[in-house]
């Protein structure tokens, strides 16, 4: 006898009422896609919890693509029988045998009131099989190693050995859509990481300022949002052109404003982007006080061009705990790579740390920025990316 | 042309070659160059290193391409033992070491390095007590290989593993340059912290090899100057070399899968083939051995002598390993399996590849034992 299934329990799904369906839904849809290389795999849904039914297919692997997917709280190898207190003893005890240990413990519930055992009773006879047909396990109820759960529902019976954690929060797709502002550091993809956690859609929107930042400052971004769709399925990348725009206003805005002015445009043509993509957001890996353009003065006036939420998962964060998630994440390797972006270029001596809403509009009144922006996002580029892409085609034949 | 002698070197598949001259040709720019050619080149660097490392199954980062198995396993050795000296100067390996692993270690001794050389069993193989019982407080670095070149014995790694997780100090190196794509090696299974692979044993190019180096571990540089290779291993980058590697890598692991079964058979042919040479005896052993690895002796006829006999007739055989079949000297591993001097001096080895065939056996049978009767004739 071996594990047939794969158990999943979802987290705060469980507090959506009447809305739970829906995130169950979407949830197997993300499973669904995130398994299409297992074709005998299928997926039973119910309220409460989800099965993998593996039909011969390796569950290490799944297991391994499992702890990505967000709205999974845990999951567990799992068999399941028959009510039938024989069939039960015989899989419990298949189930211990798998699974390294020396103690153990039984945790039966009953949940098929029909059934005529009660879970107390179950423990008992269960420990008992177990003891009795094993030669090196010990019963310890307090600190077990294996945790042999058995669960007697209606559909049949679930025996579970060990559990493993999930990514936690919602499933992709359940919260929404938002553009992701991701620059090519360390903090917009761990940003875009977080909001996926809680169930939003992402679109990345990346400036691009040739020929003052390179191919290798685009493929690193590239390479960033294909970390990211190992959290949430194909993500779209549009790549703005942003040279003319910055030029402009280095030409005509004072220094010290001058990176305000630029963070103001960014954010505008987001918006731009967001409305023709129907999202409903931006994200941003800012986090307060970190640089110039990031302390409160300087967040209101860069705010001040759009009303559309703009979230802000990293704002209470310190450096080294954003660090932290871009190693988990795998991200930091690639963000860490030296190349000029748009924000390291035209970056003025001495920024204005506290600058002034109406002199920013005053300095950007004296340049003609709508018909610029217009272009920028009629030029944009968009890539569609997954974790399969690679945009050096001419590179397929040499490996 | 037979071509028996696949532990020296393999042929390169002909679309190995194809990727080593495109990539050499059009992409020949410096990966750390800034411009469009250098990122090109940079960029199929970092694909072969993604789909080495895939293959492998484990991290990018963990991946340092050096100049072959030589430079791989001295960056290992000397590496682990000049960075973590202050933590113990003890280092052990086995008898029966490739000298890219036997000489630095002897060059460690010099600078003051104990080194304990394990003795082997006579199926050439090291036993796991013997090692367990060999560590001290002040070891370093465990260096074993996993196939054997000249017996194709292979070692306990995955026991050795095992059993250095009680001692986490220790770092676990395994030269694994044999076992590429013939005897499958789960790096992380066995938890081996260095793992070195050579490109010309899988039928890719001179030039380039592999080292894993696991994350945590950190290696003193043998070669200073530009930082490639997150600074381990600095100078420019072979990338023509490096991109064919990971193409071979991919090549001979999918022809494991499907010629493995087909390249055992071959292996038990040829040992019912050369059990009915008279005086021949084998050396490697009949269980836990490589499946392309074939070491036998022929009574009193100098190997050499024999190898140039077989030549003759394009059938290319080795003596022991190619590395040290110029030395003269008998065959160090087949001394340290107990074989008798005399014997160890005509020993011969076959090595085979997945382009071997059945019908080679019965051919080179009978040039081997005509060789065999012209030069017993001349010794007489």
């Amino acid at each position: 006898m071996r594990y047939d299934r794969i158990l999943i329990r979802y987290g705060e799904m469980s507090t959506k009422g009447k809305n739970r369906n829906r995130f169950v839904v979407q949830l197997k849809r993300n499973i669904q896609k995130k398994l299409k290389a297992f074709p005998n795999i299928k997926i039973e849904y119910m309220r409460d919890r989800m099965y993998i039914l593996l039909n011969g297919e390796p569950h290490e692997e799944i297991m391994e693509q499992l702890k990505t997917v967000f709205g999974i709280q845990s999951f567990s190898l799992a068999m399941k029988c028959k009510n039938d207190i024989e069939q039960i003893k015989a899989t419990a005890l298949a189930a211990v045998q798998q699974v390294e240990g020396k103690t153990f413990k039984v945790s039966a519930k009953r949940i098929d009131k029909q059934f005529l055992i009660g879970s107390n009773e179950l423990n008992h006879t269960l420990g008992s099989h177990i003891l009795r047909n094993t030669n090196h396990l010990t019963v310890n109820v307090h600190e077990p190693d294996i945790d042999v759960r058995v669960e007697v529902r209606k559909d049949g019976t679930y025996v579970t050995c060990y559990d493993i954690p999930g990514a936690g929060g919602l499933p992709v797709g359940t919260s929404g859509k938002a553009m992701l502002m991701l620059s090519g550091g360390i903090d917009s993809p761990v940003a875009g990481y977080l909001a996926m956690k809680r169930g939003l859609e992402i679109e990345a929107v990346h400036f691009f300022s040739p020929p003052f930042t390179s191919e290798r400052a685009r493929q690193k971004v590239i390479d960033l949002a294909k970390k990211l769709t190992r959290f949430g399925g194909k993500i779209r990348l549009h790549i703005v052109p942003f040279t003319d725009i910055q030029q402009t206003i280095h030409r005509q805005v004072p220094d010290g404003y001058s990176l305000i002015s630029s963070r103001r445009m960014m954010l505008k043509i987001t918006d731009m982007l967001r409305k023709k993509y129907n999202g409903l957001a931006i994200v941003t890996g800012e986090s307060l006080g970190q640089v110039a353009s990031q302390t409160l003065e300087s967040m209101f006036v860069i705010n001040d061009v759009t009303t559309t939420p703009v979230l802000r998962p990293l704002v209470s964060m310190d450096k080294t705990e954003i660090i932290a998630i871009a190693k988990k994440i795998d991200t930091l390797d690639i963000s860490v790579l030296p190349y000029e972006d748009c924000c390291t270029i035209f970056v003025p001596s001495a920024p204005k740390t506290r600058p002034k809403r109406e002199k920013v509009v005053h300095y950007e009144s004296f340049i003609e920025l709508e018909p610029l922006l217009q272009t920028a996002v009629a030029n944009t580029e968009t890539l569609i990316i997954d974790e399969e892409f690679s945009a050096e085609k001419e590179f397929e034949q040499l490996f | 042309m037979i071509y028996l002698d696949n532990s020296a070197t393999t042929k390169p598949f002909p679309e190995v070659l194809d990727s080593f001259v495109a990539v050499a040709t059009n992409y020949f720019g410096n990966p750390s160059s800034l411009h469009e050619l250098g990122r090109k080149a940079e960029r199929l660097l970092s694909q072969s290193r993604e789909q080495v490392a895939a293959l492998l199954s484990v991290k990018p980062n963990e991946i340092i391409f050096t100049s072959g198995g030589t430079e791989a396993n001295n960056l290992a050795i000397k590496g682990v033992a000049l960075q973590y000296r202050k933590r113990g100067n003890h280092i052990i390996t086995t008898a029966i070491e490739h000298p890219s692993v036997a000489e630095p270690c002897r060059q460690l001794e010099e600078l003051g390095f104990e080194v304990t050389y394990l003795p082997v069993n006579a199926y050439g193989r090291v036993e796991v007590e013997t090692l367990e019982r060999s560590l001290r407080d002040d070891t370093i670095l465990v260096s074993v290989m996993h196939v054997n070149n000249e017996v194709g014995s292979i070692q306990p790694i995955e026991q050795i593993g095992e059993m250095l997780q009680r001692y986490p100090k220790v770092i676990f190196h395994v030269d694994h340059v044999q076992g590429v794509a013939k005897v499958p090696l789960d790096i992380k299974k066995a938890r081996v912290d260095l793992c070195t692979m050579s490109a010309h044993k899988f039928h890719s190019l001179r030039g380039a090899g592999i080292l894993y180096v696991r994350n945590g571990i950190r290696l003193s540089p043998l070669l200073a100057g530009g930082g490639q290779e997150w600074q381990v291993r600095s100078g420019t980058e072979n990338v023509a070399a490096i991109v064919a590697m990971a193409k071979a890598l991919r090549l001979s692991m999918e022809a494991y899968e499907q010629q493995i079964r087909q390249l055992h058979v071959l292996k038990e042919r040829w040992f019912e083939a050369l059990s009915h040479i008279d005086g021949m005896e084998l050396h490697t052993p009949i269980k836990h051995s490589a499946p392309h690895i074939i070491n036998f002796s022929l009574d009193g006829l100098k190997s050499e002598v024999f190898v140039h006999e077989l030549a003759k007739q394009q059938i290319f055989v080795s003596t022991t390993s190619a590395c040290s079949s110029k030395k003269r000297a008998p065959s160090k591993t087949l001394l340290a399996m107990g074989v008798e001097g005399k014997r160890a001096e005509s020993s011969i080895r076959i090595s085979l590849s997945w382009e071997n065939t059945i019908e080679e056996i019965p051919v080179v049978v009978r040039a081997m034992k005509e060789a065999i009767q012209k030069l017993q004739d001349v010794k007489r």
